[in-house]
């Protein structure tokens, strides 16, 4: 396998290059938030508001044709991207949360009863598990919670022994935003399948950073985001099984989402387009499609082999610093690295790694239960993508080192 | 502008050994403040003793910023009626969002050590939140917030 040219592809980030913060080169390490947009995509959402736009699915027009392939051809891209089996699989959202409330809403009504339980790790982002805990407060239902342990790894043998006549439902994240910890989703939905419960992954930290293939996994439901993944914020995807969406019911009803509407009944369309009420974001869909086609180009694998370097490289360096504590060490982890340094609080850190251009996040990361677990507020969180070097690493290091001592 | 300017020597000093800091025996007002974007939360007492604050106390999770911010504080208004407090909260909020007269400016002595914090908005409620809570503590409030109608800069979380 050929190494990727990162200095090339730097090129493609006008942001990289063309943004100083307080005079210095910026070092962009908040991927997970929200990843950078290289041209390929930007240029594709222009040539498409420019040349293309139109409503989609209803005229008869040029314009609306050219609208309505890219629409779908975006569709296409995205189910080639996760090997979806059918394009109708492919539910466009707004987001990652969207979606889960999607299944909450569309699902979980219809199948999640009074006493019913939905397995919930204790590593999940606040979007997997408001969404169940509204459900359940609705249903009478329960949530049961996987623990994770000291390095950040789920506790499989508990969670084997959570599946009970009651459970109806198994979310779980693929990578945890706060820990960077890769969850064995695999063995996890098999396990699940063994007592007939069907599973939700939040793949938001995963898709842009490793193969996803939604039938080797074996999921029934895949949710993720757009702007994660090089693309536009606004746009986010739906998986699921074709056999459990023509089941569940719509959660926004309105057009495009019916086959015919009288005052007396409403026949839904079909999948997908049963569960994209309105005019969609046609645009930032466009904008998906292009960046899952960009990134496909460059090969999941080698932007993996890339960024595993840079962990390994950057997990050495920071904890080789003195009081710097790493929140998230297990084995199998995405380039995430969550860590506090002695008493400083984290958001010290965030401004003080500003004055050198370095933009991390701190904070909870929406995942406040994963903060309780390891007793702390806080963390600053560094987390790359394949666009980032070895030199940005050194530069964060040596940023750390000289905040330690600000503060010793 | 850089945020290494506001972390001065006094301000690294107050955050390593903040004044005042602990829970009172037997407060006459006490409030808690929270800052939701960025887990800042506080615990502040006083003993009122004829419309002055005779004690004050504070203890907390925060950041440099909102711990210096709360020593310094309690080392001021120590000893100050409840009406001057007021008008110091006014002339620190008023500091924080750069907006402070000159009047203000020569009242608040050296609490001006934070008027850098203006060209830093996500931190302005870091710096505001001990002052928010004891606005609270002074007038009963139990609990109060840099959000919502209280936000020295709306939009910013």
């Amino acid at each position: 396998m050929t190494m990727l040219d990162i200095e090339r592809l730097r090129g493609d980030f006008p942001v990289l290059d063309q943004v100083k913060v307080n005079g210095r080169d910026l070092v962009y390490l908040d991927n997970a938030a929200s990843s950078q947009m290289p041209r390929q995509v930007i240029d594709r959402i222009a040539r498409y508001q420019s040349l293309e736009h139109a409503n989609i699915h209803r005229g008869v027009h040029h314009l609306s044709d050219a609208a309505t392939t890219a629409y779908e051809s975006a569709r296409s891209s995205v189910r080639r991207f996760i090997n979806a089996a059918e394009d109708r699989e492919v539910i466009f959202t707004s987001g990652t949360t969207d979606a889960i409330n999607l299944v909450a809403h569309g699902w979980g009504r219809a199948c999640v009863g009074e006493g019913d339980e939905i397995i919930l790790s204790e590593v999940e982002h606040h979007a997997n598990i408001v969404p169940w805990q509204m459900l359940c407060e609705e249903k009478g239902a329960r949530i049961r919670v996987i623990p994770v342990d000291d390095r950040g790894e789920l506790d499989l043998v508990a969670y084997a022994s959570l599946f009970n006549e009651r459970t109806r439902l198994v979310g779980i994240a693929h990578v945890s935003n706060a820990l960077g910890t890769v969850n064995p989703v695999r063995e996890m939905i098999a396990t699940a399948h063994a007592h007939g419960v069907p599973v939700l992954v939040d793949g938001a930290q995963a898709v842009a950073h490793e193969v996803v293939d939604v039938q080797a996994l074996d999921c029934d439901f895949y949710a993720f985001s757009g702007h994660k993944l090089y693309g536009p914020t606004g746009i986010g995807i739906l998986y699921g099984r074709a056999a459990l969406l023509e089941r569940m019911r719509p959660f926004k009803g309105g057009g495009d989402m019916i086959l015919s509407v009288s005052f007396e009944k409403t026949t839904y369309n079909i999948i997908p387009h049963k569960f994209e009420a309105g005019t969609p974001p046609i645009m930032p869909a466009v904008g998906l499609g292009a960046a899952v086609e960009y990134l496909s180009g460059l090969g999941l694998a080698k932007v993996a082999a890339w960024e595993q370097s840079l962990l390994a490289y950057g997990t050495e360096r920071l904890s080789a610093i003195q009081g710097v504590r790493i929140i998230g060490t297990a084995r199998h982890k995405a380039a995430v690295i969550s860590f506090n340094i002695a008493d400083v609080h984290p958001h010290d850190v965030g401004s003080l790694l500003n004055d050198e251009g370095i933009a991390v996040r701190t904070g909870h990361h929406c995942a406040q239960p994963v903060m309780k677990r390891y007793g702390v507020p806080a963390t600053v969180r560094a987390s790359f993508a394949f666009y980032n070097t070895r030199a940005e690493v050194d530069t964060l290091a040596g940023a750390v080192d000289k905040i330690r001592r600000l503060f010793e | 502008m850089e945020s290494r300017q506001l972390y001065q020597e006094v301000i690294l000093d107050h955050n390593r050994k903040p004044r005042n800091y602990g829970r009172l025996e037997s407060p006459t007002h006490h409030s808690e403040g929270v800052n939701p974007l960025c887990g800042d939360h506080i615990f502040l007492d006083l003993a009122l003793e004829a419309q002055t604050i005779a004690r004050i106390s504070f203890e907390g999770q925060s950041c440099a910023i909102c711990k210096a911010s709360a020593s310094m504080m309690s080392s001021v208004v120590k000893g100050r009626s409840v009406l001057e407090a007021d008008r110091m909260v006014e002339g620190f909020r008023a500091l924080a969002t750069g907006q402070a007269s000159a009047e203000q400016m020569t009242d608040l002595g050296r609490l001006r050590v934070f008027e850098g914090i203006k060209d830093l908005p996500s931190r302005v409620k870091c710096a505001v939140l001990p002052w928010h809570t004891l606005h609270a503590a002074l007038h009963a409030e139990s609990a109060t917030t840099t959000e919502g109608d209280a936000d020295p800069v709306p939009g910013s979380a």
